[in-house]
C-alpha cells in the first residue's frame, strides 16, 4: 500500500506536494508548447512513443500529486472539484489541454500571419495562408447583395430609422406607458414597414426603384429576421392562447394550425410560398416574393412560439387564475395583468431559443433565389474569378452569426434579470 | 325577516363520477357570518368556490345577490366582482406590488381613477396594519403578511360578502393570530362572510351560526353556541371531540 500512497498528499505535506505537482505539470507544458511553437522536441532522447506520451503522464503525475479531498486553498479546491476529480478527468483535461495547443500555431499562422489582405484580386493572394482580399473585394456584396453601391445608403439609412424608432420605448412618457404593447405589436411593425419600403425599396419621393430580388447580403437577414420576429410573437400568443381555450372551434383551430406548421420542413414551406402559392392567386394580384417568404416563415415560427407560450401558461398555479377570476376579472382582462405577464416572464428563455434558431434559419431562403449572407457566399464562392475561398466566406458568415446571436442572447439574459421578482 | 344574500337549494355536483357535494341547502342572510367545518375532503371548499362560480354546479340553483348562477349567467364578472375571496395559498400577483396587488382590480374592473384606487387601497392595507409593506412585492412578505394584503385586496373590491377558504392552514402558528384579528374586526364591521375553517376559536368568537360538513352533505346547521354545547349528530359530536 505504501507505494502507491507515496503520491498521495495529506494536509500536511499539501504544501510541498502541490508545489512539485506544479513543476511537474509545468514541465509537459513546456515541452508541448516547445513542441506546438518552435517545432523542437525537448524530449528526443526518449524512445519512441514515449517522446510523445512523456507530458501526459508527467502531468497526470502532477496533477495526481496535487489532489485532495479539501485544502483549503481556493484556488487548488476549485482546481481539483472541476477538473481534477480523478484520474480520467485528469486525463481529459490535459488532452484537451494539449489539443488546443497544438492547433493553436497552424490555425493562427493560417488566419493572420500568412494570411492576405491587400491588393483587390485573387493574385494578390500569394501566401500559404487566409486571403481576406477576398472578403475585402466583396465586402459590399456581403453586406447589401446586388444593391446597387450608389444607393447602399438608402438602406443604412432605413436601418438607422427603424433601430431608433426601436427605442422610442425607452422614452416613452409613464403616462403614456400603456400604449407600448400596442405601438410595439401594432404600430411599430408598420413604420417600419414603410420605412423598408419607401426608403429601400424606393420607387416614390425622386428614389429609384430597387426590386426585392436585388436585395442581398446582411442587410436581407436583418430584414427577414426583423419583420418574423415582430410577427411571429404575438401570433405565437394567440395560438398559444387559442389552444387552451374552452370554445371547441377556436381550440381545434388552434391545434390544427400549430401541429400543421410544426409537421412541415421549413424548406418546403419556403418552396411552397414561391411557387405553388402564386398559382392559386387571381392573375392581376401580386405579391412579392420577399413578402410571401416573410409571411411564411411568420407562420411557420408562430407556431413554435406557440408552443413555447403554452408551456409558460401551464406552468402557472391554477391559484392565479382563481385569484384574478374571484377579483371580478373577465378572460381578457385576467391574461393581460395578471397571466401573459407572469407566464411571458417565464418563457424568455424558450422564446430566445426560438428566435436564434429563426435568425439562423433565414439562410434557407436561398433556395427560393433570395441571398442573403450565406446566400451571397454561395454565389461569390462560384465565381470563376474569386473560385477557391469558401473557407474564408464561410469563417467570415460564422463570425457574424455568431455576434449577432451571441448579442441576442445576452440581451435575453438582460431581460430575465430585469424582470425577476421574488416569488 | 330580509331576502338571504345567498341561497343554495338542492344543489348537487360532481367531479367526474364522484360526487362531491350532495343535495345542499344552505341560505345567509346580509350581515351573518358563517362558519364551515368538517374533515377534509368533506366538500367544503367545493361548497364556496361554487358560490363564487369557479366551480361549476350540475344540479340545483344558487342565487347570489338575487342573480342566479348558471352557464345562462352573462356577467359573471360582475358577481364576482361582488364576491371577495381569500385562498388558502393567499394567490397574491407575484409580479405586481402589494399596493399594485390591490389596485389592479379596482382600477380595470370597476374603472376607479388610479388615485382613488390608490387611497383606498392604503386604507385598506392600514386597516389589515401592512401599509408600510405597500412598495415591497410578494415573496418579500411573510405568510401572514401576504396573507393580509390578500384580505385587502379582496376588500378594495367593497365586495357585499367575503369568502375564506382556509385563509390560515398554510400559515405557521404566530402568523395565524394576525390573519385572524384581521377577520375579526372586519366581522365586527359587518360584512357578510362564509369562512371555511379549523380555528374553531374563531368560530366561537365570531360565528353566528356554524355548518358541519361531510361525505359532501351537511350534516349539522346550527347557532354556534349550541352548535358547541350540544350537537345534534353523532359525528359532530366525533369531530368535536378530535379538535377541540
Amino acid at each position: 500500500m505504501q507505494t502507491i500512497n507515496f503520491l498521495k498528499p495529506n494536509r500536511d505535506n499539501i504544501k510541498n506536494y502541490s508545489i512539485f505537482g506544479s513543476v511537474l505539470i509545468l514541465i509537459s507544458l513546456i515541452d508541448v508548447i516547445s513542441n506546438a511553437f518552435l517545432k523542437t522536441n525537448l524530449t528526443s532522447f526518449l524512445p519512441g512513443s514515449l517522446t510523445t506520451l512523456f507530458p501526459l503522464i508527467l502531468g497526470l503525475i502532477g496533477l495526481n500529486m496535487m489532489r485532495i479531498d479539501y485544502s483549503g486553498n481556493k484556488t487548488l479546491d476549485l482546481l481539483n472539484k472541476n477538473i481534477n476529480t480523478n484520474n480520467f478527468n485528469a486525463l481529459l483535461t490535459l488532452l484537451i489541454l494539449f489539443s488546443i495547443i497544438k492547433a493553436l500555431p497552424p490555425s493562427l499562422s493560417w488566419m493572420i500571419f500568412d494570411a492576405n489582405i491587400s491588393g483587390d484580386s485573387k493574385d494578390a493572394c500569394t501566401g500559404t495562408g487566409a486571403c481576406w482580399t477576398y472578403i475585402k473585394v466583396w465586402f459590399r456584396r456581403f453586406m447589401y447583395g446586388m444593391y446597387p453601391n450608389e444607393f447602399h445608403w438608402r438602406i443604412n439609412t432605413a436601418f438607422i430609422l427603424v433601430i431608433a424608432l426601436g427605442f422610442v420605448g425607452y422614452f416613452m412618457k409613464e403616462n403614456l406607458k400603456k400604449y407600448l404593447a400596442l405601438y410595439y405589436v401594432i404600430i411599430y411593425p408598420v413604420i417600419a414597414y414603410l420605412v423598408i419600403y419607401y426608403l429601400i425599396s424606393g420607387g416614390s419621393f425622386g428614389l429609384q426603384w430597387v426590386e426585392t430580388g436585388a436585395w442581398g447580403g446582411l442587410s436581407l437577414t436583418f430584414i427577414v429576421s426583423f419583420f418574423c420576429l415582430i410577427f411571429c410573437f404575438p401570433l405565437g400568443m394567440i395560438f398559444a392562447l387559442g389552444r387552451r381555450s374552452n370554445l371547441p372551434v377556436i381550440k381545434y383551430i388552434s391545434i390544427c394550425y400549430i401541429e400543421f406548421w410544426r409537421g412541415v420542413p421549413l424548406i418546403t414551406v419556403l418552396f411552397m410560398s414561391s411557387v405553388m402559392f402564386p398559382m392559386f392567386l387571381p392573375e392581376d394580384f401580386f405579391m412579392d416574393k420577399l413578402v410571401r417568404v416573410i409571411i411564411a416563415i411568420t407562420l411557420f415560427e408562430a407556431a413554435y412560439c406557440a408552443e413555447v407560450i403554452r408551456g409558460g401558461l401551464q406552468s402557472l398555479p391554477r391559484g392565479q387564475y382563481d385569484a384574478a377570476k374571484s377579483l371580478g376579472m373577465g378572460y381578457w382582462k385576467m391574461h393581460i395583468f395578471v397571466i401573459l405577464p407572469q407566464a411571458l416572464k417565464l418563457v424568455i428563455p424558450g422564446i430566445a431559443n426560438t428566435f436564434l434558431a429563426l435568425v439562423k434559419d433565414t439562410p434557407l431562403i436561398f433556395v427560393v433565389g433570395l441571398a442573403e449572407l450565406a446566400g451571397m457566399l454561395a454565389l461569390a464562392k462560384t465565381n470563376p474569378k474569386w473560385l477557391g475561398f469558401a473557407m474564408e466566406g464561410y469563417i467570415f458568415a460564422s463570425i457574424i452569426f455568431w455576434i449577432i446571436c451571441y448579442a441576442m442572447s445576452k440581451y435575453s439574459y438582460n431581460l430575465e434579470a430585469k424582470y425577476k421578482t421574488e416569488r | 325577516m330580509s331576502d338571504p344574500i345567498i341561497k343554495i337549494q338542492n344543489m348537487n355536483k360532481w367531479f367526474g363520477d364522484f360526487q362531491v357535494l350532495k343535495n345542499i341547502n344552505l341560505e345567509v342572510e346580509a350581515n351573518k357570518k358563517i362558519v364551515v367545518c368538517g374533515p377534509s375532503g368533506s366538500g367544503k371548499s367545493t361548497l364556496i368556490r361554487c358560490i363564487n362560480r369557479l366551480e361549476e354546479h350540475q344540479e340545483g340553483n344558487i342565487i347570489v345577490d338575487g342573480n342566479e348562477l348558471s352557464e345562462k349567467t352573462k356577467d359573471i364578472e360582475k358577481i364576482r366582482a361582488e364576491v371577495g375571496m381569500v385562498f388558502q395559498q393567499f394567490n397574491l400577483f407575484p409580479h405586481l406590488s402589494i399596493l399594485d396587488n390591490c389596485t389592479l382590480a379596482p382600477i380595470w374592473v370597476k374603472k376607479m381613477p388610479k388615485k382613488e384606487a390608490q387611497e383606498l387601497a392604503l386604507d385598506q392595507l392600514k386597516k389589515v396594519q401592512i401599509d408600510d409593506q405597500a412598495n415591497k412585492f410578494p415573496g418579500q412578505l411573510s405568510g401572514g403578511q401576504q396573507q393580509r394584503c390578500a384580505i385587502a385586496r379582496a376588500l378594495c373590491m367593497q365586495p357585499k360578502i367575503m369568502l375564506f377558504d382556509e385563509p390560515t392552514s398554510a400559515l405557521d402558528p404566530e402568523m395565524i393570530k394576525e390573519v385572524l384579528d384581521a377577520m375579526v374586526s372586519l366581522a365586527k364591521g359587518g360584512m357578510t362572510m362564509i369562512v371555511v375553517t379549523h380555528e374553531m376559536g374563531f368560530a366561537k368568537e365570531v360565528a353566528d351560526e356554524v355548518i358541519f360538513m361531510d361525505e359532501g352533505m351537511i350534516i349539522e346547521k346550527a347557532d354556534t353556541k349550541e352548535f358547541f354545547a350540544n350537537p345534534k349528530s353523532d359525528r359532530t359530536k366525533l369531530f368535536l371531540s378530535q379538535i377541540l
